[in-house]
């Protein structure tokens, strides 16, 4: 097997999905400078709420993928009434306040819909139903299931689908006005609560579809996923450049190669015993085929927060994000 | 200067906190313990509130300087690694190893601005646990997410306080003698609190948070007073966690997730960032939310349902959640805001 | 009277593809009042920012005092001498006047943590010196009445009073004030004046930027003119009024 190419192929799914989160992230931050902390908790419900109708769908006779879409629909819509909610009662009424404050609130209903997801859904991760068929192809010396493929066909598609959006329609323009000035922008006509509103139902909207995908590729939805999901997107965010909605995507595939790719290869990496210079004093450990692993797999969330220290220690504008001075 | 009455009533606060062990012992032990956490996380929060309160950066892996120290102690003093050392020289080694821990954590990204640093102290809280969880092989540093058991509670010469002692009629068992030196650190905590907040770090803190620019402009080195706050703040954490694993006598990673950083957090925000009495009176609040929910919720419910519909465990985060988002709403400064009116200050002290 | 105190040659700023400042050299002497005025957006607060530190300069170095100003970090040039004030007031809000003049005294002061913890009697010295240099600048400015207020609720020509104070409150040989008299009815304009003029009897250096160019004429003993972050002109008042190229990017930007 194909090591390099199945991690390449891996870590391409994991990113796909990081990227359309990441998109929330980014969105929301490019035109009111919040980190929504809770947007993996909304993609973390929409993964549950999708999870529950096709669970429940499950034992009809309907075709796999009418469930499936009847799960993705209930979930997107669900995802967009709660980004909407969160950005009208938690985060516009404190607009003017100073920076700690909205993102303390954000913490806060991050709390609130994790331990209210719990309620509703209780402690056991739900289980993907065994209702399609995942067939498996092998392409040079990896495989490839048909749901990764599914998930990196469909991510490309609503990235693409978004930049249409944000680039090619009026409301993609007023969105990135507001995004560059919201006092200019809204002297020229844009209705910057609209624009804002909009931003938060479109990222929940993209997310509810992330958190379908993400849930089905592990085979289960958990009330905590959403914390490690979204801070991993939000480093992809940073990574691309906040607010820079290419950024975000190139982010996002970025980490789910650099997560993959580490996670692979750190065991290798960290055995002492293929150290030459390690082997006098570890012969015993090493004898017949044996190692001495630091660093396994088992690191494999450390990847991602790494990532991000170190983009924000070096270059905290990201990849793509403009290099503005932070001074005066 | 003080006047009688402030004298007596201070005397009288000072008797009712030495009273309380055996008050609330009569009550049963378990107050005794939930007490002592409440001071603990008292501690803690004095801790966060230098960072937070008073230098206005917001630190969401505060749980990682706690787990430092925490983890420290029960290397050094559990049949893990075979070590024994006295209470009071871990807990300065502690306290040393969790402030390097800040420095490490805090030089590169101190620049950086709000909101990031959240996310990326954050990250680091998350990565220390994830290192904790895992660093049991190839060398089996901190047993894993089984934790280390068996850790050696403090012993000041004959006063062992695992055990009781009886003098006289009164009983002093282990959670009332720890009382009593949580107590202490507390009491230290506080004037040290106190008098950093009125020095020339304590107003660099201030100026920063304020308005960062200015207190640039004012010749103030943002770099290194911010640094000393995290150092600081890492510090008094690192000592926490190792009464922390005194008073528990076990560790694990599970000790120390994100949540319990966030309720520090919560403690600091309630209580009145920057106001010491404020945040001490949050943590003590917040301590004592999920016991009256055990012992009002739970009944209320299997008596009007006939079992337990929600989990007090899941209404203390939902209460933690709520607390955060409706005192930004409606009390931004806390519930006892920080005062800088120092009228009685400014003539008190020359 | 007339040795220099500080020499820039040469300072160029960029912001992506506009030059904000373009090779000014100028230089202030000890003791004077020297103006900066130029149409609005012409570089004198970019200036400010790369002589305080705040914004890096893209070429050019600076000399003060003799010596070549470190310009990499705010703090450092503050402990070279040079305070400043800013254009939309930046006070610490929630500090009362007396603790922001305090904070002044920052870099002129050295107690650390332990010594603060412990309360040593060289720190208590300290402290108290520091009050008491911030009551007398309080003073100064005439402000002592509003100590124990917090800085936001002072008035607005309270507030630039107090911006001042704790300016001097670092020990500066350079008083940088951007804007000082701006949004000040005249009263309050006349009252400030004549603490700058203070300033200069007690033999301090000041350099102005001010829209306000009655004010600059009537109060600074030479004057530089900024255009498109160029320096066109740098002399006594009364022939920089008479300039024709100082007339012409007046009159021409107000024509335009």
């Amino acid at each position: 097997m194909d090591i390099l190419l199945q991690q390449i192929i891996n870590g391409l799914t994991t990113g796909s999905v990081y990227a359309v989160v990441a998109l929330g992230y980014t969105m929301v931050y490019g035109v009111i400078q919040l980190i929504n902390f809770a947007h993996g908790e909304v993609v973390m419900i929409g993964a549950m709420v999708a999870f529950s109708v096709i669970t429940s769908l499950a034992g009809s006779h309907l075709p796999p993928l009418v469930i499936v879409l009847a799960g993705v629909m209930a979930a997107i819509p669900a995802c967009m009434i709660m980004g909407y909610l969160l950005e009208r009662v938690a985060y516009r009424p404190l607009r003017h306040a100073p920076r700690l404050a909205p993102l303390i609130t954000a913490i806060g209903m991050s709390i609130i819909l994790q331990h209210l997801a719990l309620l509703a859904w209780g402690r056991n991760p739900l289980a993907f139903p065994q209702i399609i068929d995942n067939r498996v192809f092998g392409i040079g010396g990896a495989a490839i299931s048909s749901v990764q493929i599914a998930i990196i066909l469909l991510s490309l598609a609503m990235m693409a689908g978004l930049s249409w959006f944000v680039y090619r329609t009026r409301f993609g323009i007023a969105i990135r006005a507001t995004a560059e000035n919201v006092h200019i922008a809204g002297l020229m006509g844009v209705n910057a609560n609209r624009v804002i509103a909009a931003t938060f139902v479109i990222g929940a909207g993209l997310g509810a579809v992330a958190g379908v995908m993400y849930g089905s590729y592990y085979g289960i939805a958990h009330y905590t996923m959403g914390f490690s999901l979204g801070l991993k997107a939000f480093s992809a965010a940073v990574l691309g450049g906040i607010g820079n909605i290419a950024g975000a995507m190139l982010g996002g595939i970025l980490l789910g190669l650099v997560e993959a790719l580490g996670t692979g290869y750190v065991g290798e990496l960290t055995d002492l015993c293929s150290w030459p210079m390690a082997h006098g004093w570890l012969s015993a450990q090493c004898a017949d085929g044996g190692n001495f692993v630091l660093f396994g797999s088992n690191y494999q969330d450390v990847f991602a927060f790494l990532m991000l220290i170190l983009v924000l220690v070096f270059r905290p504008s990201g990849l793509l994000g403009e290099r503005v001075s932070e001074r005066a | 200067m003080k006047t009688h009455r402030e004298r007596a009533g201070l005397a009288l606060v000072a008797l009712a906190l030495i009273a309380l062990p055996f008050v609330l012992a009569m009550a049963g032990t378990a107050w005794v313990r939930i007490t002592n956490f409440a001071v603990l996380f008292a501690l803690l929060s004095l801790g966060l509130n230098i960072v937070v309160g008073f230098a206005g950066l917001l630190d969401l892996g505060y749980v990682a300087f706690y787990a430092v120290g925490a983890y420290v102690y029960a290397l050094l003093a559990s049949p893990h690694f075979g070590l024994h050392l006295p209470f009071w020289v871990i807990l300065p080694i502690g306290a040393t190893v969790a402030c390097v821990a800040g420095v490490i954590l805090g030089a590169p990204t101190l620049r950086l601005r709000g909101d990031y640093l959240a996310i990326v102290t954050l990250g680091f809280g998350e990565i220390v646990r994830i290192f904790m969880n895992n660093l049991s092989s190839p060398v089996n540093l901190t047993n894993g997410p089984k934790g280390i058991n068996r850790i050696d509670p403090f012993q000041i010469g004959p006063l062992n306080f695992s055990a009781s002692d009886t003098f006289g009629a009164l009983v002093f068992s282990g959670p009332i003698k720890y009382y009593y030196f949580l107590l202490l650190v507390l009491l230290a905590v506080i004037v040290i609190n106190r008098r950093l907040q009125d020095s020339r770090i304590g107003r660099a803190w201030v100026a920063i948070r304020e308005d960062e620019i200015a207190a640039k402009a004012s010749g103030i080195n943002t770099r290194n007073i911010k640094l000393l706050a995290f150092a600081m703040g890492a510090s008094f954490g690192g000592i926490a966690g190792g009464m922390f694993a005194a008073i528990q006598g076990f560790v694990s990673p599970e000790s120390f997730i994100l949540n319990e950083s966030i309720m520090v957090l919560a403690m600091v925000v309630l209580g009145g960032m920057g106001n010491i009495w404020g945040v001490i009176a949050g943590a003590v609040l917040l301590s004592f939310v999920p016991e009256l929910l055990r012992y009002t919720v739970e009944p209320a419910q299997m008596a009007l349902f006939g079992k337990l519909l929600i989990d007090p465990e899941v209404l203390r985060m939902l209460v933690f959640g709520l607390a955060l988002v409706l005192t930004m709403r409606f009390r931004p400064a806390g519930l006892w805001p920080e005062t800088r009116h120092r009228r009685e200050m400014s003539e008190g002290r020359t | 009277m007339n040795d220099i105190l500080l020499e820039a040659r040469n300072i160029g700023k960029r912001f992506g593809g506009v030059q904000a400042l373009k090779d000014v050299s100028l230089t202030i002497r000890s003791g004077e009042i020297y103006g900066l005025i130029g149409p609005n957006g012409a570089g004198k607060t970019t200036l400010f920012n790369v002589f305080t530190g705040l914004y890096a300069r893209d070429s050019g170095e600076v000399q003060f005092a003799g010596k070549a100003l470190d310009l990499g970090s705010p703090h450092a040039v503050a402990a070279a001498g040079i305070a400043r004030t800013f254009q939309n007031i930046r006070l610490f809000a929630n500090m009362t006047a007396l603790e922001n003049v305090m904070v002044g005294r920052h870099v002129r002061t050295r107690a650390g943590v332990f010594s603060a913890i412990l309360r040593t009697r060289a720190e208590r010295a300290e402290e108290a010196g520091i009050r008491h240099r911030a009551e007398e600048l309080l003073h100064y400015v005439g402000i002592a009445d509003h100590a124990n207020d917090l800085a936001r609720q002072l008035s607005y020509g309270d507030q630039r009073r107090l911006e001042i104070a704790r300016a001097l409150a670092t020990e500066p040989r350079l008083l940088a004030l951007d804007e000082p008299v701006a949004g000040m009815n005249a009263t309050e304009t006349t009252a400030l004046r004549s603490l700058i003029e203070g300033l200069r009897r007690d033999g301090l250096t000041v350099l102005l930027i001010e829209h306000d160019v009655k004010l600059v004429m009537g109060l600074c003993d030479r004057v530089a003119v900024l255009d498109y972050g160029e320096k066109i002109a740098e002399d006594v008042p009364e022939a920089v009024r008479a300039n024709p190229i100082v007339i012409e990017a007046y009159l021409g930007a107000s024509t335009a």
